[in-house]
């Protein structure tokens, strides 16, 4: 019966999809349109074929069919987000690469925000969502809820980063930083993200520990206020149902001021609370010890939720923001200080007694100094939303160097010591195919991001003074393009960063990849799930 | 008076004052006496229940992992 119900549903949308299409007024729109009806088609097929079939369920296992699609999808897009970060960097240093006859479609204005999206929504986020789905089972010690719903999820997302991308590509974007997709694609995140929030929380309610694990918390704050946020920054009325084009509900200051504190928590809770609840499960599994003190996870906890809301303004220093709002913004900014190094601490000292592990794991290795980057990050980002260094820093690359330590560093290294955590034990192998080839990582990400922050400081600052230099009459000492030009040098270096970056990341796939074909499974992996990847 | 206003003069007082208060709560709550047990608790349940949800307890294999 519940597949008659999925089938006509997934009829009618591909009907209404094929409809959208043929009046379309613009070609994002219609290329979106007809992205949704051979999706939904394809689903049609394959829910088709599985009619009247038994439905099996082992609730003795945990569903880790959904985790292994999910670790393969954000290998994937972590490299296809390095790649668009590599080329968009060529095409700063270098800017005959924004080719003639690819203007509208590859040239860098079309590419950045690709490239924030991919690394972010695609990359991290697919990163959030399989490690959610891992974490909370073994920390509820019960299989996921809701059935299908998960892979549900899965598929909405990649299906999500399908048609943002295509459509900042051929030119839709609602001009929001990291929340450019059009109106009808932030239609399904809502969806799908409330089924993420559904099984996340169905799981969690079903639980057979007496007890809510400090990482499934921050899990759930991510996943409610990313709900939050995303409402609120698109209130959007759309000016034809079959068009791209929407306009805003509110304006001006006001709706920059949305934007911002949709932006800055996009951070705080996207970038920062979800990986938070993946350091607080892999650095205690890889170390083999339980986290170094419960009470300060607590605390650490609650200061982030109290206290990350409220720092959006400070990327609106010195505009028609109100004056106190922009104070507001930079003393919480400040205070955040405080539980971002208690959680950097906790993490770290949760290694204590076993520091000898760090010369024998480079995986280890690799969340430690992703922890530490943490660190590095969350001390810049307030010093930065200082109304004083802001007027120096604003505008200048030295912010794109402090998302990318935070980016790169944090983010990037404590996925991928999660990915080599999870596919040892995803696909019951014995264990990774080389541990020389983790170390070639390791190295290669972190000297990739050293040279990229480093020369985005000297760029940024470089720039930041040579914009307010003025002579002995008070006139401006430089032009905007001479700025432009004394960057080059770092623009290449910042080129080199990325490069070695995406060849840890390349070296990685390989390793994984290995992983699972080089040697046996030491059991079956759980049948029931059993994914074709392999 | 104007509702602009009054959010405003509630957010910086009253509010302000009853979300740190909650906030001490929540920290004097995690160090409450006899906490430590529980958290302990906790903080090992990682390493329960690695290969397979929790089940009856009667059933041998269902019998709670822990790991070294």
């Amino acid at each position: 019966m519940w597949d008659y119900v999925k089938l006509i549903a997934l009829g009618l949308i591909a009907v209404l999809a094929a409809i959208a299409a043929n009046f379309a007024r613009d070609l994002a729109y219609q290329i979106n349109a007809i992205t949704v009806m051979l999706a939904a088609a394809i689903t049609f097929v394959v829910v088709l074929r599985g009619v009247g079939e038994p439905k099996v369920i082992n609730k003795n296992e945990y569903m880790d069919g959904v985790v292994r699609a999910g670790v393969i999808a954000t290998a994937f897009w972590g490299i296809v987000g390095f790649l668009i970060g590599v080329v968009i960097a060529s095409q700063l240093a270098w800017p005959w690469l924004n080719f003639e006859f690819l203007q509208g479609v590859g040239n860098f204005g079309r590419l950045r925000p690709l490239h924030t999206s991919a690394v972010i929504f695609a990359f991290c986020g697919n990163a959030l969502i399989c490690t959610a789905f891992y974490v909370v089972q073994r920390t509820c010690a019960t299989r996921l809820w809701g059935g299908n719903l998960a892979w549900f999820v899965f598929w909405g997302w990649q299906l999500i980063i399908v048609l943002a991308a295509t459509s900042y590509v051929f030119g839709a974007s609602q001009a929001k930083e990291y929340a450019e997709m059009p109106w009808h694609v932030d239609i399904l995140i809502t969806v799908v993200w409330v089924a993420f929030l559904a099984v996340y929380a169905g799981t969690v309610m079903k639980r057979k520990e007496p007890h809510i694990y400090v990482a499934n918390w921050f899990y759930l704050g991510f996943i409610i206020t990313i709900a939050m946020l995303h409402i609120v920054n698109n209130m959007a009325v759309p000016v034809s149902i079959f068009g791209s084009t929407s306009i805003q509900v509110t304006g001006g200051v006001q709706d920059a001021m949305i934007q911002w504190w949709y932006g800055h928590n996009a951070v705080g809770f996207f970038l920062t609370a979800g990986f938070l609840g993946m350091m607080y499960y892999f650095v205690p599994k890889q170390a083999e010890r339980p986290v170094y003190s419960y009470k300060l996870s607590i605390i650490h906890f609650w200061a982030l939720i109290f206290l990350y809301i409220w720092a959006g303004p400070h990327h609106l220093h010195y505009t028609a923001l109100p004056e106190w709002a922009s104070t507001l913004g930079m003393v919480f900014s400040i205070i955040l200080w405080m539980p971002s190094w208690g959680g950097m601490i906790n993490g770290l000292m949760t290694l204590s007694g076993a520091w000898d592990k760090l010369r024998t794991d480079p995986v280890l290795r690799m969340m430690v100094v992703a922890i530490g980057f943490y660190g590095m990050a969350t001390f810049e980002g307030p010093m930065m939303s200082i109304k004083a260094v802001n007027s120096l820093s604003h505008y200048t690359d030295w912010t794109i160097g402090h998302v990318h330590s935070g980016a790169l560093g944090w983010n990037g290294l404590i996925t991928f010591g999660a990915l080599y955590y999870l596919v040892p034990k995803l696909w019951n192998r014995e264990r990774l195919y080389s541990l020389a080839l983790v170390s070639w990582h390791f190295w290669l990400a972190t000297i990739g991001i050293v040279l990229y922050a480093s020369a985005l400081w000297v760029s940024g600052i470089m720039e930041g003074l040579m914009w307010r230099e003025v002579d002995a009459n008070g006139f401006l000492v430089n032009a905007f393009a001479d700025t432009v030009g004394a960057k080059y040098p770092m623009n290449v270096v910042r080129v080199l960063g990325g490069l070695l970056y995406m060849s840890g990341a390349l070296i990685m796939c390989w390793n994984l990849w290995m992983t699972v074909r080089g040697q046996e499974a030491k059991a079956p992996v759980n049948a029931n799930n059993a994914i074709p990847a392999e | 008076m104007e509702l602009y206003t009054f959010l405003r003069a509630t957010a910086d007082s009253w509010g302000l004052l009853f979300m740190f208060l909650v906030f001490v709560g929540i920290g004097l709550w995690a160090f409450r006496p006899g906490s430590k047990k529980t958290h302990e608790d906790i903080a090992s349940s990682i390493f329960r229940n690695e290969d397979r949800p929790a089940g009856d307890p009667a059933d041998p294999r269902n019998s709670q992992r822990t790991e070294a």
